[in-house]
């Protein structure tokens, strides 16, 4: 393999409590932390492993979003990626116009593997990896938890509701991880510093001639129904008699 | 016009998600033509031909769908689409492989995990690991949606059958290959179908605690096992029994949670169970907030006093 290309997402960080907005518009993300997603994280890990195995030359990585999405990006560069794209925009890209955008770098750059997360874990959409499978025609392999480059191939094993299952894919391909494919790395200090010099390039979805204008309408963002507070129970026999009360047992 | 599910079956068995979504979709007032592809999957068809809700059932049959490959089943969908209005399938892992190549193939944007159906183009689904729900009106000619089944309760089944009409599929050549897998078995019910469910954590230690902590008291309760990430991402369970945002979402009636802190990521999978119960030493454990029944202490001593209770 020559290239993989492996699409970043800032996302609001996985340990902060989102805060949804009281006149129902979205969640307010001002001044949060924001980190690149787990899903994304663990897709640069995977492309930068398949690179020092010897199969692959080059990783670039690229996020649509806001500038400071440019943090995210660094932070993939740190963490070993070659170069990185931004293209930025202010406004919520849904999966559908980002796989676009993608499909459009992705003819550009030619990679031979594209490797996204499963999930963005702010619009939960699981969506993206897939629609840019069906955009460019390559084949697909979704939520994996283990990659291996053989014989010009590539053999996936994935994640579905039954147990694992392993595809086998010919090049060019899109993969989408799910958590257990690898332990991401930290980023050593010295990378960081290094990671600051490496090429990082600002455009525009106009660029493309890609229109990213929303297909749906958020009409309300509302906190979920809450529950009613349980009671301590102090042992399991009197656990037994309240749920046989209840008629659960 | 018309809506189209995708059923999701194993070419002998019809799983209960694909039920699930059919409640979901009968809401949309439209006729629901349900889509069997496999390989000799006529048991299945014979199944979704006596549920509630099922206006025609569209069988193809070949080799090409034996394990569900997204691409040849994107093929399929496709060639069929002109006369659907709505595209959906359960929101399993099979359907979610499959339903966004479909979608960009059309260029609609796709409504994930459908908890609500509002109207004919508005519904509801959590985002942000089930932190907030949101209320989204599609502008697409075409809805694409999956189902989020632990929201919805199955169809039940009826007594004649609807008619099964063969269909041949289009012809293509498909660059993914199968190439194995390795499916757990379990006498236990069906993680997202059951009455109870039985989870346990990090807390349990190894796989043989897991197996002999949890097992026994699943077995008892006639329960499914299920695990937080930590539980799978130790080994102490499977894959698949994980449950939370990037797992199972599952909504019993009795959920109990051994030995689980509670973290959002596990909530956002069974916050909607009817009774939680949760055991864990630490009485600040974020699992508390959402159970009904809480007990502090060791779950190496309660959970044989809970069977002892139990009888
Ligand atoms: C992107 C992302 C996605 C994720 N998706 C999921 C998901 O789908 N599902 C999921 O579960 N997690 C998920 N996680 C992980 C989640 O954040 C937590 O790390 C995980 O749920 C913790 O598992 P746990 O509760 O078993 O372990 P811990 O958090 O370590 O909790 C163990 C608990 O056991 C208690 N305990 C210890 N000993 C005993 C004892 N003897 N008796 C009783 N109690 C005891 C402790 O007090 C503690 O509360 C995800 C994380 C990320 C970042
Ligand atoms: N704005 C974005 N910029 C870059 N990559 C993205 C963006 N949105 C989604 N992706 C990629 O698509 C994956 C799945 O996102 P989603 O379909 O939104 O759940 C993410 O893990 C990223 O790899």
């Amino acid at each position: 393999m020559k290239k993989i290309l492996v699409p970043v997402k800032m996302v609001l960080d996985s340990n902060a409590r989102p805060r949804v907005r009281t006149d129902e518009t979205g969640i307010d993300v001002a001044g949060m932390r924001m980190s690149i997603n787990p899903f994304c994280e663990i897709a640069v890990e995977e492309a930068l492993r398949l690179k020092e195995a010897g199969a692959a030359e080059e990783v670039v990585v690229v996020s649509i979003g806001p500038a400071k999405a440019q943090d995210t990006l660094r932070q993939a560069l740190a963490m070993g990626a070659d170069r990185a794209m931004l293209i930025q925009t202010d406004e919520t890209v849904e999966p559908l116009a980002v796989a676009k955008l993608l499909c459009a770098v992705a003819r550009e750059e030619v990679p031979d593997l594209v490797i996204l997360g499963k999930q963005a874990i702010d619009d939960d959409c699981n969506q993206t990896g897939q629609m840019l499978a069906a955009l460019l025609g390559w084949p697909q392999a979704t939520f994996a938890s283990a990659v291996r480059f053989a014989e010009n191939r590539l053999l996936v094993t994935r994640e579905i509701d039954a147990g694992l299952q392993t595809l086998s894919l010919p090049l060019p391909a899109v993969v989408t991880t799910d958590l257990r494919l690898n332990e991401p790395r930290h980023c050593a200090l010295p990378n960081i510093m290094k990671a600051r010099k490496k090429s990082l390039t600002v455009c525009v979805p106009a660029d493309y001639g890609i229109d990213i204008g929303r297909r749906l309408k958020i009409v309300a963002v509302r906190p979920p129904a809450g529950r009613k507070p349980g009671i301590r129970v102090a042992t399991a026999s009197e656990l037994v008699s309240d749920l046989r009360a209840a008629g659960l047992v | 016009m018309t809506t189209l599910l995708v059923a999701d079956h194993d070419n002998r068995v019809l799983s209960d998600a694909t039920a699930r979504a059919l409640t979901a979709l009968c809401a949309l007032d439209d006729a629901v033509h349900v889509l069997v592809a496999g390989h000799q999957a006529r048991p299945v068809a014979e199944q979704v031909a006596k549920l509630h809700g099922t206006g025609r059932v569209i069988l193809v049959d070949d080799a090409a769908f034996a394990h569900g490959l997204a691409e040849p089943l994107a093929a399929l969908i496709l060639s069929l689409a002109a006369d659907y209005r709505v595209i959906a399938a359960p929101a399993t892992s099979g359907g979610k492989d499959v339903l966004p190549r479909v979608a960009a193939l059309l260029d609609v944007m796709q409504i994930s995990d459908v908890v609500r159906v509002v109207s004919p183009d508005t519904f509801e689904r959590p985002i942000y690991a089930g932190n907030a729900i949101a209320v989204v009106q599609s502008t697409d000619e075409k809805k694409l949606l999956t189902i989020r089944t632990s929201a919805f309760a199955a169809a039940g089944t009826i007594a004649v059958a609807v008619p099964i009409e063969e269909v041949v599929p289009p012809q293509g050549v498909w660059l993914a290959r199968f190439e194995g897998e390795t499916l757990s078995s379990s006498d236990r019910p069906d993680l997202a179908s059951a009455r109870i469910v039985v989870s346990g954590g990090r807390a349990l230690g190894s796989a043989e605690k897991f197996q002999e902590i949890i097992g026994p008291l699943a077995e008892r309760l006639h329960a499914a096992i299920g695990a937080s990430r930590a539980a799978v991402d130790a080994g102490y369970a499977p894959n698949d029994l994980q449950v939370g945002q990037t797992g199972k979402v599952v909504a019993p009636d009795l959920y109990i949670a051994l030995g689980i802190s509670g973290a959002i990521q596990h909530l956002a999978g069974m916050k909607d169970s009817k009774i939680i119960v949760a055991i864990n030493k630490d009485e600040d454990a974020p699992i508390f907030q959402v159970a009904d029944y809480g007990i502090v202490g060791d779950l190496f001593e309660i959970v044989p006093e809970l069977e002892k209770a139990l009888g």
